[in-house]
């Protein structure tokens, strides 16, 4: 603990005044700073303004929440899940339900699953759209939170019509869903989605071609595909880094085969291609839920649950299940003993593996482009920290 | 060998499952003598488990190391390969580059309390070249018992295997930088043993930093720690 008092106002005094370029000097970044989106704290050594080393420092928001899955039924674990990432917890739902579905060996009706995708793929929009409008504020751009935060609140409200809630949704339960869409759901979730198209563009009209916003982000927090592989960093990043892969596609769950989307792949890894990459993602998503709305359209009447038993006990055993969530991968690996509660349930979180190259990306940088450092990697501390 | 109970655990299922039992029967208002026939139809309804080892991979990994397979079993298409924890390293380094395995997805642990050894650390690899093909490891590790660590074969592990060694308390040899991630340092226990009980210990220190000097809560023998509900 006492390394880290290093470069205090005691230990300074003590070494005489710090001249800059000389002498390294450790610096508390978080866990309050604002741009850190929670409580992440980031021991860094820097050298005047540039950074020799970052070290993040987790487990604030730290809640045991693997341990309370063990205290609870099958069913009951699903509420928690909300509290992982929670600016996207229908990926957080899908992912658990699709583990425990598994084990159980149900088959979903083909409904439940487009309803499913559908509710991630807006979740999607939403996460995507609120990584936007912080990250453009953490840069000095303030615009795009007030566009962003425009469309995001209507997917909110629409997740609120069916659900109850805006943000820990628990909207889907083990073998399908607890509801029903309600009557006009779907034409008011195509009507808005239509729309997002042009709104896309205000928000590609405000930094795309922005000189300021090129000039902190390109070239900014480098981390090249191979990087990623070894660092376990999925998601947008691995995309921006122009390797295609996407959970949806290489391990496709529920209906995804039967839709048509693209990967889309950036190839400079840089934070500009990360923030390309999210357009291009809100786009494809954008496609997706429209695809989804008119089959829901053609089919509205039918089943929205498996037959899945009263009470889950699955067979003793392992089993691993993963979405691509906002962030990246997110899986859910599930060990049962023949019970009514998962024996161990572990979440991969892709936050907590995202952030860890962050000290590879963060070498080298200046203490501001640091902040676009955080912005681009999209953590969100609940899923760091459990 | 493979058509007996579907297990992970290699020993245990027979009397691990059986001991945490009482509760999930508890719900059930049936007389307990009926909830013993109950439990065993649900059985065969779930997927089945069945012997992997003569799969490709599996089989090159045993011509390779000849004593790394304890045994091979694939539930619903995932491939789980029961590997002893000292040859772990040497698995894991063929695998990723012999086999094109180069994305860690997660690595993880078990505790399995009263099987010997405790507990299991689970290794869960991919290959981008092999179709997306993933296969778990699963190495058995005593209490106490250090694991090496396979940080060096994919930087990943890292962070994970800190994690396990915050949350289990299994010691990885060789890791770089082993210390506590998500509970603080000088914390006492680790909570995801199964006797570490669910409503959290007194951790007194930001109260009484005198009692608590080193910045944790009471140590497991003293008579200040109990139980907060």
């Amino acid at each position: 603990m006492s390394d880290e008092r290093a470069g205090t106002a005691a230990q300074v005094s003590e070494a005489g005044p710090p001249m800059l370029g000389l002498r390294e000097m450790e610096l508390n970044f978080g866990p309050q700073h604002p741009s850190t989106h929670g409580v992440l704290r980031l021991v860094l050594k820097v050298d005047g303004e540039r950074i020799i080393s970052a070290r993040p420092d987790i487990g604030y928001l730290h809640r045991g929440t693997e341990k309370l899955f063990e205290t609870e039924t099958y069913p009951m674990v699903v509420p928690h899940t909300d509290r992982l990432d929670y600016v996207a917890a229908a990926t957080n739902n899908h992912a658990y339900c699709l583990a425990v579905e598994k084990i159980l060996g149900l088959e979903l009706p083909k409904r439940a699953q487009y309803i499913r995708v559908l509710l991630d793929e807006m979740q999607r929009i939403s996460s995507h759209v609120l990584w936007l409008a912080t990250a453009a504020i953490d840069l000095g751009a303030i615009t795009p939170f007030f566009y962003t935060f425009r469309d995001r609140e209507v997917i909110l409200d629409l997740f609120e019509d069916y659900c109850g809630a805006r943000l820990t949704l628990n909207c889907m339960k083990i073998g399908g869903l607890p509801e029903d869409l309600p009557p006009g759901w779907v034409e008011r979730v195509r009507t808005f989605t239509e729309q997002l198209e042009a709104r896309y563009d205000e928000y590609e009209d405000l930094l795309t071609e922005n000189r300021i916003w090129k000039q902190r982000t390109i070239g900014v927090g480098i981390l090249t595909a191979e990087q990623c592989i070894e660092w376990g960093v999925t998601g947008p990043p691995l995309r921006g880094a122009g390797f295609k892969w996407d959970i949806r596609r290489a391990i496709p769950y529920e209906c995804y085969p039967e839709l048509d989307f693209e990967i889309p792949t950036f190839p400079n890894a840089d934070t500009y291609d990360r923030y390309r990459v999210r357009i291009a993602e809100l786009r494809q998503s954008r496609r997706i839920v429209l695809q989804c709305c008119d089959w829901l359209l053609k089919n509205p009447e039918g089943e929205i649950r498996a037959k899945a038993p009263r009470v889950i006990k699955p067979v003793v055993g392992d089993v691993y299940a993963a979405v691509e969530a906002p962030k990246g991968e997110l899986g859910f690996y599930l060990v049962s003993n023949g019970g009514n509660k998962p024996y161990r349930l572990r979440i991969r979180p892709p936050s907590f593996i995202n952030l860890q190259a962050l000290p590879e990306m963060a070498k080298g940088h200046l203490v501001s482009d640091l902040v676009a450092i955080i912005g681009t990697i999209d953590i969100v501390l609940g899923e760091v920290d459990r | 060998m493979a058509d007996e109970p579907i297990n992970p655990p290699p020993a245990p299922p027979g009397d691990d499952g059986k001991p945490p039992a009482p509760a999930p029967a508890a719900p059930k208002p049936a007389a307990p003598a009926a909830a013993k026939p109950a439990a065993p139809p649900p059985k065969p309804k779930g997927p089945i488990a069945t012997d992997a080892s003569a799969h490709p991979v599996v089989a090159r990994l045993k011509e390779a190391i000849p004593d790394s397979v304890l045994s091979a079993k694939e539930l619903v298409g995932q491939v789980t390969v029961e590997v002893p924890a000292s040859r772990i390293v040497d698995v894991c380094r063929h695998l990723k580059e012999k086999e094109a395995f180069t994305y860690l997805v997660d690595l993880t642990a078990v505790d399995w309390k009263e099987r010997q050894p405790r507990f299991d650390v689970v290794y869960w690899l991919h290959s981008f070249e092999k179709d997306n093909f993933r296969i778990r490891l699963r190495a058995g590790v005593a209490d106490g018992e250090a694991c090496p660590t396979v940080s060096g074969v994919w930087l990943t592990a890292n962070w994970m295997e800190r994690e396990v060694f915050d949350l289990f308390g299994i010691p990885f040899s060789g890791h770089p930088d082993l210390r506590r991630i998500l509970t603080w340092d000088g914390f006492q226990g680790h909570p995801l043993r199964k006797d570490f009980p669910v409503e959290g210990i007194d951790t007194g220190a930001a109260i009484y930093p005198d009692r608590y000097p080193d910045g944790g809560g009471p140590a497991p023998d003293d008579s200040n720690r109990k139980v907060v509900s």
